[in-house]
């Protein structure tokens, strides 16, 4: 069954086309990767799917479980199970980390109609969360992001994950910036993930981080579409040969 | 061309207008061209936003308080005092003059309220403040004026040798409102920290000045004020440093940060460092700007809905003032009545 369905879709930022007609469906279960070399549009796609002000379609539909996205606005994406992996997490001083995601997290099950989790059971889950993923507690104390170094921010962002349960995870680079350690807990972190009611979108421009996490498929993005698809093998052909044949050819 | 404005409500000619420089982003004159009907006496049930923290009770209410004689500090242990001016008439106008003392060696944590309960009054407050030898003063400042009203309210601090003065003055504003602490420090061994926070929103104003005089050696002053504004409102920061001759080795620091989050809000800043003597540290750091885009998107995509994103992210701005105030309690009530308003 198909749970993420992009059909069309069509982006453009400051009168530039970034995303020309991108059609991709990602089944209930997999994880596909989008490849693809640099300003081809990929952090766009994670954008517009997410929402951000200034990547809103002009043309085209992006639907989640049968239900259209783009009409919604970021939070309402969020609580429909929609999670963006930052790039470059963003730093909030003077809000403590642990205040942010039990905010964030009693925000969604409020928009789902669910009962909020009390300060006790929700430290109970952090702890647990934390620990899985090597994370010191008291640096949860401190203001999100803030002074935290590349592998722990992008850690922050998988122990949100872990403790939002997204149904849609979308992981932009999120391989840059770790050194082989870091890159292998954040893996497992995902990969712990993994669920037959969750999809996965694996943005990334190196082959490295398909190692750990294993695509079902994965999709090379150039010019704003999707020019090419396969199983994972073709990630590693990507890694041997470039993208030099995908680009457009020089006047 | 420091002279304070004395601002008298039966006298038109004493309500100073934008000519005047102290006073050209708040000017009363237009705001007041005549001398209002002078509000009747009335009394009200002990409480204000301080309660909770005991103490002795001071309802200064319509400029007037049956058997008040000032506030005085004396003798061991910190004192508390809750000063309370309270306006409950219509249209109507009042004045008051205080006097707080705060003996030597003495420790007083003052409460200050200003309490709207009525619809465009005219508040004109005047304390005199003293701290004598060693003193300890602590002045948490509320002002929750109704949005019609015009409010004034000026201090003038004298400090004994080394005694502390830190003050937080917290506001929502009103339709004209001024809030000035003129303060002369001694220097060695005295040491003042001088702070505020304006939270303005509709056609709200709120002006926060300070003039520190350091006329002595070795004097520390530290002034942080943070302030938002929104819709219309308009938030005005004066704050003046003298470092007089002589006064070497004074090392004084002032902040003013602002968030516009209205387009047709305004904020005006002055801050003026006038030093006369060496070998000193002044610094002053002044900005002005919105809530981070990336970051307000970053909240929203973990769930959090506009509004309580900006909520997040102002309160975190702004709360850096308010931790700065050393007492807990009187932090604890600050920090409720800021959440509350955000």
């Amino acid at each position: 069954m198909t749970m993420l369905s992009i059909h069309n879709l069509r982006v453009t930022i400051a009168d530039k086309p970034i995303l020309n007609g991108l059609t991709l469906d990602v089944p209930a279960g997999e994880v596909h990767a989008i490849m693809g070399p640099n300003g081809a549009g990929k952090s766009t796609l994670g954008y517009a799917v997410a929402g951000r002000p200034g990547y809103e379609a002009t043309e085209g539909a992006v639907s989640w479980k049968g239900e259209d996205l783009l009409g919604l606005d970021p939070a309402e994406r969020a609580a429909k199970g929609v999670f963006l992996s930052f790039q470059y997490p963003i730093e909030i001083p003077g809000v403590p980390a642990l205040t942010f995601v039990r905010t964030a997290l009693n925000a969604q099950k409020r928009a789902r109609g669910e009962d909020e989790v009390s300060a006790p059971a929700f430290l109970k889950m952090v702890k647990a969360a934390a620990a899985a993923l090597k994370m010191d507690f008291d640096m949860l104390k401190r203001p999100l992001n803030v002074g935290f170094s590349g592998g722990e921010k992008k850690r922050m962002e998988i122990l949100q994950m872990a403790l939002l349960e997204p149904s849609l995870l979308i992981l932009d680079e999120t391989d840059s910036g770790l050194d082989i350690d870091a890159l292998r807990i954040v893996a497992d972190g995902v990969n712990a993930m993994r669920r037959p009611d969750r999809a996965m979108l694996v943005i990334t421009h190196y082959q490295r981080l398909l190692d750990y996490i294993r695509p079902d498929q994965v999709h090379v993005l150039a010019g704003g579409r999707i020019v090419a698809s396969g199983g994972p093998e073709l990630a590693h052909k990507l890694e041997a040969e470039g993208y030099d044949k995908y680009l457009p050819v020089a006047a | 061309m420091n002279a304070p404005v004395r601002i008298d409500l039966k006298d038109v000619s004493s309500f100073p207008t934008r000519r005047v420089e102290a006073w050209k982003y708040t000017d009363l004159h237009r705001a007041l061209r005549e001398t209002p009907p002078v509000s009747p006496h009335a009394e009200v049930a002990p409480g204000g936003p301080f309660a909770a923290l005991g103490g002795d009770e001071w309802a200064v209410v319509n400029g007037r308080c049956v058997g008040f004689a000032g506030v005085v500090a004396d003798g061991p242990g910190e004192q508390v005092a809750r000063l309370r001016f309270v306006s409950t008439a219509d249209g109507a106008g009042h004045q008051a003059r205080v006097t707080v003392e705060v003996g030597a060696g003495a420790s007083l944590l003052l409460l200050e309220s200003y309490e709207g309960q009525a619809a465009a009054y005219v508040s004109n407050v005047a304390l005199a403040i003293s701290l004598g030898a060693g003193a300890r003063l602590h002045r948490v400042v509320i002002e929750d004026d109704a949005a019609d009203a015009l409010s004034v309210s000026v201090a003038e601090v004298t400090m004994g040798k080394g005694s502390h003065f830190a003050q937080t003055v917290l506001t929502t504003g009103a339709r004209l409102q001024r809030h000035e602490t003129r303060l002369a420090h001694p220097g060695e061994g005295a040491e003042v920290r001088i702070d505020g926070l304006y939270l303005l929103d509709g056609a709200r104003h709120a002006d926060l000045t300070s003039v520190v005089s350091h006329a002595g050696l070795n004097g520390v002053t530290s002034q942080l004020t943070k302030g938002v504004v929104r819709d219309t409102a308009r938030g005005v920061f004066q704050g003046k440093i003298i470092v007089e001759r002589g006064a070497d080795g004074t090392d004084a620091r002032m902040g003013h940060h602002a968030l516009i989050l209205g387009e047709r809000a305004e904020v005006d800043a002055k801050p003026e460092l006038e030093i006369y003597a060496d070998d000193v540290q002044c610094a002053h750091g002044n900005t002005v700007g919105n809530l981070d885009e990336a970051a307000l998107f970053y909240m929203q995509q973990r769930g959090l809905p506009a509004d309580e994103a900006r909520a997040l992210l102002t309160q975190a701005f702004l709360i850096e003032v308010v931790d700065r105030i050393e007492h807990d309690g009187a932090r604890e009530v600050v920090r409720e009545w800021l959440t509350a308003r955000l």
